[in-house]
């Protein structure tokens, strides 16, 4: 009950705190989960965290995983609606107020003035990832040419993707 | 905005509960390795065109600035214009149900047996893909928005005070946000 109340006052507010993504809190996430609650050791948590980033889906699902060790499979959906729902509630509210600025100058220079800016925040986590993840010249070039795939062919980026993972799986990228 | 009118501006799309469910899962589900804001574009704008361009990367921008993690603020914002309440709750759990399955699924897997090395290896080649899938998208929507000296300044100065300086989103932000809504502010002359 104890760790119950832990999980969804720590979770709750890093929900609120993490502004610019869910990575922005992971310090804190770590500190209060590893060394305050031991939930985990550190070791671990650096485990959880590349496993969130791989999975499918949204990568501030670390939670789930912190919420299982700490308390089973209930404390992982109670992380993880902790971590959604206090910033889901307030993008709602804004969502709505975006709904009726419909014709506004606001609206429209943002509309028009952030494309560039989004691009340019889109090439900035391509880099920071391509660093993260590419370690050496054959994942460099693996991704060199799956983009070559992606913006002059029509292939269905799923089938890429699984063919690069299958190229990781038989050993190729080292 | 003419030339990229979509389905969505014209009025004539309006997904239901189910739709946005199974596309947001769909969205997750793609993104193994990552690269879940360049699914998110391939699947809204470009598959389903529920939105346009700029009206996708301006909402991503602002689920950036907002707290919590961009992408389920990205499914809440699409959730809510079609569906108000009930539209968010059906994107967000679209979104999140079958990855947090797999996360629970893998958390059992690595706590009790600790390592999954071909998953690893797996994930290493999907994540390569995944960085140019992202790679893919800055060129697809750079092309459109991109025309002219400013936009492209702006586009520059945000890459390297973010990506190469690693300068905070928000500092960046502060710099060149203000810069670029006063490009962008629309002015009667030109119009």
């Amino acid at each position: 009950m104890k760790t119950w109340l832990q999980i969804i006052m720590l979770f709750g507010s890093l929900s609120l705190l993490s502004v610019g993504g869910g990575n922005s809190v992971l310090p804190e996430m770590h500190q209060r989960s590893v060394n305050e609650y031991h939930w985990l050791t550190d070791n671990q948590f650096a485990d959880v965290f590349a496993i969130s980033q791989a999975a499918p889906g949204p990568s501030i699902l670390i939670v789930t995983l912190i919420g299982y060790k700490a308390a089973g499979v209930f404390g992982a959906f109670l992380a993880t609606a902790a971590v959604i729902v206090p910033a889901g509630v307030l993008v709602y509210l804004v969502s709505r107020f975006w709904e009726h600025a419909a014709r506004s100058p606001i609206r429209m220079a943002i509309e028009k003035g952030f494309a560039p800016l989004t691009v340019g925040l889109v090439l900035a986590t391509a880099y920071v990832l391509g660093r993260s993840t590419d370690h050496d010249w054959r994942s460099y070039l693996l991704t060199a040419v799956c983009a070559a795939v992606f913006i002059f062919t029509k292939v269905n980026p799923l089938i890429v993707v699984a063919a690069a993972g299958l190229m990781g799986f038989l050993g190729w990228l080292g | 905005m003419s030339e990229s009118a979509t389905l969505a501006e014209s009025g004539a799309v309006k997904p239901s509960l189910w739709e946005l469910i199974w596309t947001f899962n769909q969205i997750a589900l793609a993104s193994f390795g990552g690269g879940l804001s360049a699914w998110s574009r391939e699947i809204l704008v470009v598959e389903k065109q529920w939105m346009g361009e700029e009206e996708f990367l301006s909402a991503s921008t602002m689920c950036r600035i907002l707290p919590g993690a961009n992408q389920i603020n990205l499914a809440v914002f699409v959730g809510a214009k079609f569906g108000a309440i009930p539209g968010a709750l059906a994107a967000v759990f679209g979104l999140t149900l079958i990855p947090v399955l797999i996360v629970l699924l893998l958390a059992v897997l690595y706590f009790q047996f600790h390592n999954v090395p071909s998953l690893q290896k797996i994930l290493h080649g999907a994540a390569a893909a995944a960085v140019a899938l992202t790679l893919a998208m800055v060129v697809k929507t750079g092309r459109k928005c991109l025309h002219g000296p400013v936009p492209t300044l702006l586009f520059l100065s945000t890459f390297i005070l973010n990506g190469v300086l690693r300068w905070p989103l928000l500092l960046v932000l502060a710099i060149v946000a203000p810069l670029s809504l006063i490009w962008a502010w629309p002015r009667p002359k030109n119009k």
